[in-house]
C-alpha cells in the first residue's frame, strides 16, 4: 500500500439525519456506485482526504524512484539494466499522473511537493529501507509491487473518477512490474549458492517491512470507516493483509524460500494462512522518521528540489520572453 | 550474407570490430551517465526523460555491441563485451564520460552529443553492411528526438535567466575541448569509409559545425573558439573517470563470475 494511515478530519461518522441536504445527496451517489468528478460538489472532508492519499501515493513513487535506482547503474546484464530503467521510468510515470489527479482537488504540485519536502506528507513506509543486493531489486518487484497491486485493484473503484482511472493504468503496469521482479529472483534461485543466499537474505529483510506497508490493524479507526462509507477504502488492512499473505507464501516456496516467520502455518478452517504480527513499534519508528533511510531518501529529494531551481526558473524566464517577443511582432505587424 | 562475408574480408574485420565497439561504447557510457540522475532530476518530467533517453541508450548498446561480438567472432556477446573489458579496452569519447555536475552541464553534454550522434547515424544509413544500415535506421529516429530535446532546453536556459545563461555558458567552456575527439581520424577510418561502412568522422564536421552553431547563437551563448581539443577516447585512453564507472557497472559480473542474472 503507498498510502497508509491517511486521516479523514472526521471525529466520528455522520448520520443521514446530521447530513445537510446537500451531503445527504453526496452520499447517495456514493453509495449507488456513482462516480464523483472534479467539478462537482464534495464535502471538504472528502477532498481533503482524498488530497492526503493522492499525494501521499505520488510521493510514495517519486520517494521510490531512490531505492531501485540505487541499483541502475550496477545492474548485472543489459537486458536487465533496460528492465530496469524502463520500470523506474514507469513509477515516475505514475507520480506524474497522481499529482495530476491531485490537482483536480484544487493543491499544485509545487504545493504537494512543499508539503513533503517539509515532512508535513508522508510516503510510504517501505522506501525507507536500503536496498543491499540485487535481490532486493526482484524482492521490491515481487513484494512491494505485490502489495502495492493488493491495495490498487480495489482502488480502481474508488467513488472519485480521476483517482479510480489513474488507478487502472497503473495496475497493468504494476502487474508488470511483480512478474519482472519475479522473474529475477527465479533465475538467481536456479544460479549459484551465493544467489541463491542473497535471494533468502532479501526475503528476510523485506518480508516483514512489506506486510508493514498494508498500515496496522484500521477496524476500530474512525478514519478508516470513514474513508469506506466514501468508498475511498475498500478494504481493512487486515483484509488485504491476509490477501497478500495467502497469494505470496506459495510463490516463496515456489522459489524454494522460507519465509522469516514461525507463526506461519496453513488454517484449513479459514482457508488461509495464519501469521505472526509486524513489529509496528518499528513500523511506527519509521513513520516518525527513524528508518534506516529516511533522511537520505528525504534529504535526496529536497536537494533534488533545491539544485533543480535555477533550472525551472529558466524555462519560465525563457516562456516569459518568448510570448513578450510575441507580443511585439504581434504588435508591430 | 556472401556479400557481407566479401566486405568483412576487404575491410580488417578488427577494424570494423573497433568501430562497432566505439559506437556500443558511447551510448553505454553515457547511458549510464544518465542512470546516475535517477530520482535527482530537477523535475519529475525530466527525471521521466533522462531514464527515457538513457534507456534508448542502453537498446543501442545491445544492438551495436550484440554486432560488434558477431564481427569479431570471437563467441563473445554484448553483455560480454559491456561488463568483461577493462578501461583500456574501451573506445568511447571522452565527452561521454565527462561526470554528470550540475543539470546545465548534463544537458550540455547532452546536446553536443546528440548533434554528433544524429549526424553520424544519418550517414550510417547508408553504410554498404546492410546490418550496420538497420541499426542506424532504427535509432535514429530514438536520437533525432534525443536532439530535439536537448537542443531545446539548451536554447531555453542560455536564453533564460543570467543564472541559467551563465550556468549553460560555464558548461559550454568546459565541455568543449571535448567535442574535437568526434571528428578526428583514426587509422582505421579511412578503410572504414572506402569501403562505404561508415562515414569518415571529419566528414560530420561542417554540417555539426552548423547546427552547434545555429543553436547556440538561438541559446545567445555564441560558440567557443576551437582552441587544444582532447584525445584518446577512440584508441582506449581514457580520463580517470572511466575506471569508476566500470567499478560500479561492472560489479556484479566481477565479484560473481559466471553466474547468470
Amino acid at each position: 500500500m503507498y498510502a497508509q494511515m491517511v486521516k479523514t478530519d472526521a471525529p466520528r461518522i455522520k448520520s443521514r439525519s446530521e447530513m445537510d441536504p446537500r451531503e445527504r445527496a453526496f452520499q447517495e451517489r456514493i453509495d449507488a456506485g456513482q462516480k464523483i468528478e472534479p467539478k462537482e460538489w464534495m464535502p471538504e472532508g472528502y477532498r481533503r482526504t482524498l488530497i492526503r492519499q493522492i499525494s501521499q501515493h505520488a510521493h510514495s513513487e517519486i520517494v521510490g524512484q531512490l531505492p531501485e535506482g540505487n541499483w541502475i547503474t550496477r545492474a548485472p546484464t543489459l537486458e536487465r539494466k533496460a528492465i530496469l530503467l524502463a520500470k523506474v521510468q514507469d513509477e515516475a510515470g505514475h507520480g506524474l499522473y497522481l499529482y495530476c489527479a491531485a490537482e483536480t482537488l484544487g493543491v499544485s504540485r509545487d504545493a504537494l511537493y512543499d508539503q513533503l519536502h517539509s515532512g508535513k506528507a508522508k510516503y510510504s513506509s517501505i522506501f525507507n529501507y536500503p536496498t543491499l543486493t540485487w535481490a532486493d531489486i526482484g524482492a521490491i518487484g515481487w513484494l512491494v509491487d505485490g502489495a502495492a497491486i493488493m491495495n490498487q485493484v480495489p482502488l480502481q473503484r474508488c467513488s472519485y473518477g480521476p483517482y479510480a482511472r489513474a488507478m487502472v493504468r497503473i495496475c497493468k503496469e504494476e502487474s508488470f512490474h511483480q512478474r519482472q521482479g519475479y522473474d529475477i529472483l527465479m533465475k538467481m534461485v536456479k544460479g549459484t549458492t551465493a544467489q541463491k543466499a542473497m535471494v533468502q537474505d532479501a526475503l528476510d529483510r523485506w518480508w516483514w517491512p512489506s506486510l508493514m506497508m498494508f498500515g496496522p490493524s484500521d477496524d476500530a479507526s474512525v478514519h478508516s470507516a470513514q474513508s469506506m462509507a466514501w468508498k475511498i477504502k475498500q478494504n481493512s488492512n487486515d483484509e488485504l493483509r491476509q490477501k497478500f499473505v495467502d497469494q505470496t507464501v506459495p510463490q516463496a516456496e515456489y522459489l524454494g524460500l522460507t519465509v522469516p516467520d514461525p507463526d506461519l502455518t496453513w488454517n484449513e478452517e479459514k482457508g488461509g494462512y495464519d501469521f505472526g504480527e509486524p513489529d509496528w513499534n518499528e513500523f511506527f519508528e519509521v513513520i516518525a522518521g527513524n528508518g534506516p533511510c529516511n533522511a537520505e531518501r528525504l534529504g535526496a529529494r529536497r536537494q533534488a528540489w533545491d539544485d533543480g531551481a535555477w533550472f525551472r526558473d529558466g524555462l519560465t524566464a525563457h516562456a516569459e520572453k518568448a510570448t513578450a517577443r510575441r507580443a511585439r511582432s504581434v504588435a508591430a505587424e | 550474407m556472401a556479400q557481407t562475408i566479401a566486405m568483412e574480408a576487404a575491410v580488417d574485420r578488427a577494424a570494423l570490430f573497433e568501430f562497432l565497439l566505439g559506437m556500443g561504447d558511447n551510448t553505454l557510457v553515457l547511458g549510464h551517465r544518465l542512470s546516475e540522475w535517477c530520482g535527482h532530476a530537477p523535475a519529475l518530467e525530466e527525471d521521466i526523460a533522462l531514464a527515457n533517453t538513457a534507456l534508448d541508450l542502453i537498446g543501442q548498446t545491445q544492438l551495436w555491441l550484440g554486432l560488434a561480438g558477431e564481427v569479431e567472432g570471437n563467441g563473445r556477446n554484448a553483455d560480454e563485451l559491456a561488463f568483461l573489458r577493462d578501461a583500456r579496452e574501451f573506445r568511447n569519447l571522452l565527452l561521454a564520460e565527462r561526470p554528470n555536475g550540475d543539470y546545465g552541464r548534463t544537458l550540455m553534454r547532452q546536446f553536443l552529443f546528440d548533434a554528433w550522434h544524429y549526424l553520424a547515424l544519418k550517414g550510417l544509413r547508408a553504410s554498404s553492411d546492410p546490418r550496420i544500415a538497420a541499426i542506424a535506421e532504427k535509432t535514429s529516429k530514438e536520437v533525432a528526438y534525443h536532439l530535439e530535446r536537448s537542443r531545446d532546453l539548451v536554447i531555453r536556459l542560455g536564453d533564460g535567466t543570467a543564472e541559467s545563461h551563465a550556468r549553460m555558458k560555464k558548461a559550454l567552456d568546459e565541455l568543449w575541448s571535448y567535442t574535437g575527439e568526434m571528428f578526428v581520424n583514426e587509422a582505421h577510418d579511412a578503410a572504414l569509409a572506402a569501403a562505404g561502412l561508415a562515414p569518415e568522422p571529419e566528414s560530420l564536421k561542417p554540417e555539426w559545425n552548423t547546427l552547434v552553431a545555429e543553436t547556440l547563437c538561438a541559446a545567445t551563448l555564441g560558440k567557443p573558439q576551437d582552441g587544444y581539443m582532447h584525445r584518446g577516447g577512440k584508441r582506449g585512453l581514457h580520463t580517470e573517470h572511466l575506471g569508476y564507472v566500470l567499478a560500479e557497472m561492472q560489479f556484479l559480473q566481477r565479484a560473481y563470475p559466471g553466474a547468470s542474472w
